[in-house]
């Protein structure tokens, strides 16, 4: 036990991340159960149904959703991969150069090409 | 024995790190509500008081979050129970652990090691604070969607497209930065801007990359549903968004979420933009004005001046997001997806292609 | 210690990736995927790959799963109206297949893998953008061109609709 604990690199900012995950995590859970802890409970039907201005809900929730949050979604993900793509080489930016500079272009001109698609297309407008 | 050092250090610094977060929430929030009373013309809150003292209604808060713990803790019939639980904790947890990678002083001395004053100096900086930010539109969709209640789903699907829309723009506008200072790591992006640019001013970030602030900035304020992005609560339409129906202590997690967002932002503009702890013109020896004058200073003073510096920065851009939410009025939410795709995403694009010209001027130059 | 943090963070991910597909609730799902994708990260940090393990978490736990949980509202089928998985023949067939895959693998990691311990840095976010932006140049630039149908094609499927 001692050889495992004198095994933990402490130093390791990575064990801070850890140590602060596992304290977030549980502060986290803590104050929901905290909450239901100390709150009292009396059920009441009305109480206890869904918000609608004070009166009887009138449709159901489960609608659906428009398609357009789901090409939201996957626009996103394309452009969270490209600036993910991008730090790299922005940390390297001044090493490579103007190759550098060209290669990027290039992949974001290619990107560009999927936005300026959408934008025609219409997917990018919300009335 | 070293092991030692590093554990208390290591625990020592997440412990400052989350008392200063924290304690900023209540601190913010009397902030918020005074600023308003006087921007509107009214007093504020004023009433609650220990032992006789008001403090100027400082001590609300503190009696808004006891009365909130004691309130019925409730869930409405029809919502998934599991998942409305967990709505509050995805929202908070990574609220909390954004903060770690700021710097928050210059590195110190202590019995011999030299000790980082920040919780975790990661070689992956920046893109830890988009990891972990990231996951808190998690808590949005969960609650909007658990609740089973349209008001609360139309909420939670407006703020989750609207935070996803922006943090696009947020990755993309500190590219520029990111190029200048060839680094990710903040401790080292802090460091850069206490160099002078042409002997005279400081090289703060929103001197080096003025656009860039202005992109960041704005969607600083979109992520953390601030107005005049607020739409996910625009109470005028879907009464309260994504945590209509959550009450009791669970939707006071949802609003000190938003709070710590609002200071971590805060803090990240002044890192990044505005030197972090850097005060312009003070070395380690004092201060340096570009003239010649100089003027020792000891080294104490100068560690708390630069910790000083960095609270203050944290407290005025703190004070900007209430400041803004007063002053400015709410946008429609197709307005708010048009400048966050037609208008934030080529801008931040040309922003890193100016930057790359400029960079290659002055590299192939030099 | 390492060995340790990598069975729990092991034992996690796999735990995670069968409740994935054994859990009625797609939102459940959902939920576990983001909590195996973590402990992947997580697995990625113990071998010093840092920059992956960011990635993993800002490209995979935030936007893949983000489109998932979209996709699940967009159907947004009603909990009594689920379909009910049963085990059929085919599917019994998939986890004999799993079976083999994961014995195949074991006897390839044994066989062929000397788990070295990585430099400190190999990992950092400049070695990576090194070795993406010179020898592996060419996958990069190719990767947009992927993303770039991934675009046209989901605009292509809902245009109908906008």
């Amino acid at each position: 036990m001692a050889n495992l604990v004198s095994s933990i690199q402490f130093a390791d900012p990575y064990f801070s991340v850890l140590l602060l995950l596992i304290i977030a995590v549980g502060m986290s859970v803590g104050f929901v159960f905290l909450s239901q802890a100390l709150g009292p409970r009396k059920y009441d039907r009305i109480k206890y149904s869904v918000y609608e201005c004070g009166v009887d809900p009138f449709t159901s929730a489960s609608v659906r959703v428009s398609v357009k949050f789901y090409l939201v979604a996957l626009l996103f993900l394309l452009f969270d991969l490209e600036t993910a793509f991008l730090y790299p080489w922005a940390v390297l930016f001044r090493d490579l150069g103007l190759f550098g500079f060209i290669e990027m272009t290039i992949f974001v001109g290619i990107l560009l090409v999927g936005l300026v698609y959408a934008w025609k297309k219409g997917a990018l407008d919300w009335q | 024995m070293s092991g030692l050092f590093d554990l208390v250090v290591s625990v020592a610094r997440v412990a400052v790190m989350l008392a200063f977060t924290l304690s900023l929430v209540p601190i913010f929030v009397w902030a918020e509500r005074k600023g308003a009373a006087y921007i509107q013309d009214r007093r504020g809150p004023n009433r609650a008081r220990i032992l006789g003292l008001t403090l100027g209604g400082l001590f609300h808060p503190l009696a808004d979050a006891l009365k909130l713990l004691f309130k019925e803790d409730f869930i409405p019939d029809g919502a998934h129970r599991l998942f409305y639980q967990m709505a509050p904790m995805f929202a908070l947890a990574p609220a909390l652990m954004t903060f770690a990678v700021i710097p928050f002083g210059p590195p110190v001395e202590i019995a011999g090691r030299v000790v980082a004053l920040q919780v975790a100096d990661l070689n992956v900086g920046i893109l830890y604070i988009f990891a972990i930010s990231g996951m808190s539109v998690y808590g949005v969709i969960l609650a909007g969607w658990a609740s089973n209640s349209k008001y609360p789903l139309l909420g939670g699907l407006r703020a989750s497209a609207q935070m996803i829309s922006y943090e696009v723009a947020l990755g993309l506008s500190i590219i520029g930065l990111v190029m200048v200072f060839r680094s990710v790591r903040l401790s080292e992006i802090v460091a850069s801007q206490g160099t002078l640019l042409w002997g005279i001013v400081p090289k703060w970030g929103v001197f080096v990359q003025p656009l860039g602030f202005l992109l960041f900035l704005v969607a600083v304020f979109a992520e953390a549903n601030r107005t005049p992005f607020d739409l996910p609560e625009g109470e005028s339409e879907i009464v309260a968004g994504f945590h209509t129906e959550y009450g009791s202590f669970k939707f006071s997690i949802f609003f000190m979420a938003e709070y710590i967002h609002m200071v971590v932002g805060a803090a990240l503009i002044a890192t990044l933009f505005f030197g972090g702890w850097q005060v312009p013109y003070l070395a380690d020896s004092g201060f340096l004005l570009p003239g010649g004058l100089a003027l020792g200073l000891p080294g104490a003073l100068v560690f708390f001046l630069r910790i000083g510096a960095f609270v203050g920065k944290v407290f005025f851009f703190a004070w900007l997001f209430i400041w803004v939410r007063w002053t400015i009025p709410r946008f429609r939410y197709d307005q708010v997806m048009r400048l966050g795709w037609k208008v934030l995403l080529p801008l931040s694009l040309a922003n890193i292609f100016v930057t790359g010209l400029v960079l290659l001027l002055i590299d192939g130059g030099a | 210690m390492e060995p340790i943090l990598f069975i729990v963070f092991g034992a996690i991910a796999v735990g995670g990736a069968i409740m994935v597909v054994t859990r009625r609730h797609p939102m459940s799902s959902a939920l576990f995927l983001i909590l195996t994708l973590f402990a992947v990260a997580a697995l990625f940090v113990l071998r010093q790959a840092h920059f992956l393990a960011a990635i993993q978490v800002i490209v995979y736990a935030g936007a893949v799963v983000v489109l998932f949980i979209f996709v699940i509202m967009l159907i947004n089928v009603p909990e009594n109206k689920l379909p009910l998985e049963r085990l059929t023949g085919f599917r019994f067939l998939g986890i004999m297949v799993a079976g083999l895959f994961i014995l195949e693998a074991a006897l390839v990691a044994r066989r062929f893998a000397t788990p070295g311990t990585p430099t400190a840095d190999s990992g950092s976010v400049e070695a990576v953008g090194r070795a993406l932006f010179t020898d592996y140049l060419l996958a990069f630039e190719v990767t947009s061109v992927l993303l770039l149908a991934a675009v046209i094609g989901a605009i292509a499927l809902a245009k109908k609709r906008i």
